[in-house]
């Protein structure tokens, strides 16, 4: 009796290949499918309604697309640069800490264990024109006589996201640059020291390029957060007024579910997929070559 | 080219003191070496000297400057580390070119002093891999190449041979003595290989827990130890010690032998003192194996415990008044354990210690 048997290797990925179909396989086809048709999910059988690349020709020629597109990469190059800065900074001087490294550690990671929704409602209070702190620190300080519109002029409304963004998400670079620190070895630095290197050149020819591949890291780990940001926007200004703090994600989120326009807000989802790929291969490029310049194989 | 003094040189870590009130006075070309065994605050100095490490009390001078409060880099000396240090994200070239980018030098004198390290440590070969593609012996030489460009006062050297093997280790000491005939430095050296530090230097340092034993020639301190810790430190095998009693001008041992006191001794010792006597193997031959002694000397009639043929000579272990002791045969023939030999105690060469100070009584 010989019955046909499945490969032991396939049958011992079977799980694993199920599972992952299940979860990312068909959800990704149904949506790349969804994209090329007129899909609303106020009317399912407009999901057969195939309409070719209609909906990418839309966002390719949408300037409310390619706004929202471009400040979305405005703010993750303004957040990630200042973000890096401010983190090396942290870390540096955490690191030199001695007497209670760890608290200090530990309250650095604060602001990571808030949900970025609470972030959000707390900076939407903070920077709130009538009653919010900002306002009213700079009022009692005599800078200014005026309720300065934080959220509603474009610009402030920016740099207000920024800020609950910076906030937030600081630490990150802050935390993953301290492991760096950590494990930067100490003889190279004083030999450095030896030959005659200040304290700043020897950090900068010895310490960053240890800590470059950590950097790298956090920039490919932040660059995707900051790709999809969608929640502190959504919370603080719901990407208003007037479409003048709109990012990709909060644009293509009233597009699918205000505007239940799901086959649109699909295509526009898979062009700023492109985005995060981007980023993400770039910084890995990068980690690769920092890691490959310490010998740590590339 | 410098000099160098430490000053009553005391460090503290905390409530711990690891050296405690080191004076040395290192000469301009000198080729210093400081060994001791582990933990006994060798490196801790080599690095005050060098600024890595505070110095909790004294001074140190360089050259005519104190250099107490100056950062490395205003001392003008090279190291070379333990374990190398190398700079594992640069080339080999741009590991040696490093400190004269940094002292702002033109890239003309840059690669002619490298050229030259180079070819003194034939590196030429490397010079474009980086650390992570050289064998142990080839870093070695990069640290010391790394040190050589920059023509420092001072060379200050940490265990740098300690890493490589046995064959590698001696042909590098021998490029080491090349290299000090060859730049004229001051060099201090650190190491807990008594064999290196007697072929490298004119001086010897001898540190135990902080403090030095002893400062000489390698010939001095093998000659004349200052104690029993610097006469068992120095010298392969270690001196043989034995304690007894001064009787009318002999030396009891434990179980009642005795031998006469060393005639350069004899008014130095007083009856009833408590003394250890000292010997190498080299001044405990068999009869008909030893070298002719001019001198005194007593027999002694012993039985072999162990022999170890090393060639040319054979070592020959074998006991006095029950304490291990370890005799030289020359022109050697197979031994038999248990065969008893009669021996000769070369006195002339012998030493004697208090056995109270340990310290010895010439
Ligand atoms: N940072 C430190 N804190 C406390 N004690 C220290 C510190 N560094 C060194 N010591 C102690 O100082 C003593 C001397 O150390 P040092 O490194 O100078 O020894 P060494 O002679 O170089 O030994 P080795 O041959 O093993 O390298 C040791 O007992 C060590 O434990
Ligand atoms: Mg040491």
């Amino acid at each position: 009796m010989t019955r046909f048997r499945l490969p032991a290797w396939f049958v011992l990925l079977l799980p694993a290949i199920i599972v992952l179909a299940a979860v990312v396989l068909i959800p990704l086809l149904l949506s790349l499918y969804s994209s090329f048709t007129s899909y609303r999910l106020t009317r399912p059988d407009s999901l057969y309604n195939w309409i070719g690349t209609f909906n990418y020709e839309k966002a390719a020629k949408s300037a409310h697309f390619w706004a929202a597109f471009g400040r979305t990469l405005l703010l993750l190059t303004i957040a990630l640069n200042l973000e890096m800065l401010l983190g090396l900074g942290l870390a540096l001087l955490v690191n030199q800490v001695t007497y209670g490294q760890r608290a200090l550690r530990t309250i650095m990671m604060f602001p990571m264990m808030f949900s970025p929704l609470l972030v959000g409602f707390q900076f939407k209070f903070i920077f709130n024109d009538n009653v919010g702190l900002v306002n009213n620190a700079l009022q009692s300080l005599g800078l200014s006589n005026t309720a300065i519109p934080w959220l509603v002029d474009g610009q402030l409304a920016f740099f207000s996201i920024l800020v609950a963004e910076m906030w937030s998400s600081t630490s990150v670079f802050a935390i993953l640059i301290l492991a760096g620190l950590f494990a930067v070895p100490r003889d190279p630095i004083e030999a450095a020291k030896v030959d005659g290197c200040t304290p700043w050149q020897s950090f900068r020819h010895i310490t960053l390029p240890y800590i470059m591949p950590f950097i790298y890291i956090a920039l490919a780990i932040r660059s995707l957060d900051v790709a999809r940001a969608y929640d502190i926007v959504q919370i603080m200004t719901n990407g208003g007024p007037a479409r003048r703090t709109e990012l990709i994600w909060t644009m293509i989120g009233r597009t699918g579910y205000v505007d239940a326009k799901m086959g649109y807000a699909n295509a526009m989802g898979y062009i700023s997929i492109f985005l995060a790929i981007f980023f993400t291969i770039y910084f890995f490029r990068k980690l690769n070559a920092a890691r490959a310049e310490l010998g740590m194989g590339g | 080219m410098a000099q160098v003094n430490l000053r009553n040189v005391v460090k503290r870590y905390g409530a711990l003191q690891v050296v405690h009130g080191v004076d040395l006075n290192i000469d301009d070309n000198e080729f210093v070496v400081l060994v001791g065994p582990s933990g006994c605050g060798k490196s801790t100095t080599l690095r005050m000297i060098a600024g890595l490490e505070a110095i909790s009390g004294g001074e140190i001078v360089i050259g005519d400057r104190v250099v107490n409060d100056l950062p490395p880099r205003h001392r003008n000396i090279s190291m070379v580390f333990q374990n190398y240090a190398l700079y594992p994200h640069m080339s080999v070239r741009e590991n040696l070119g490093f400190s004269l980018k940094i002292a702002k030098k033109t890239q003309a004198e840059i690669d002619q002093a490298v050229d030259e390290a180079a070819e003194i440590l034939s590196l030429t070969e490397y010079m474009d891999r980086k650390p992570g593609a050289l064998s142990g012996g080839q870093r070695q030489r990069v640290a010391m190449g790394r040190a050589i460009v920059r023509h420092p006062d001072v060379f200050l050297f940490d265990e740098p041979l300690s890493n490589l093997d046995a064959k590698l280790r001696t042909q590098m000491r021998t490029e080491i003595k090349k290299l000090h005939q060859k730049v004229n430095s001051t060099i201090v050296y650190v190491t807990h290989d008594q064999v290196e530090a007697m072929t490298l230097a004119d001086r010897i340092v001898i540190m135990r827990d902080g403090h030095i034993e002893q400062v000489g020639t390698p010939l001095e301190v093998f000659e004349n130890p200052a104690n029993t810790f610097v006469a068992t430190f120095i010298g392969s095998p270690p001196m043989n010690l034995l304690a007894g009693r001064v009787s009318k001008d002999r030396i009891v041992l434990e179980n009642g032998l005795d031998v006469p006191v060393p005639g350069q001794f004899s008014d130095k010792t007083h009856e009833g003192q408590e003394v250890i006597l000292g010997f190498r193997a080299d001044n405990l031959m068999p009869v008909g194996h030893a070298m002719p002694m001019g001198g005194a000397s007593a027999e002694l009639d012993m039985a072999v415990t162990l022999s170890e043929p090393l060639g040319t000579e054979t070592l020959l272990f074998t006991s006095i008044a029950g304490k291990e002791v370890q005799a030289k045969m020359l022109n050697p023939r197979p031994v038999a354990p248990g065969e008893r030999l009669s021996f000769q105690l070369d006195l002339t060469r012998c030493h004697l210690f208090d056995a109270q100070s340990q310290n010895s009584l010439r």
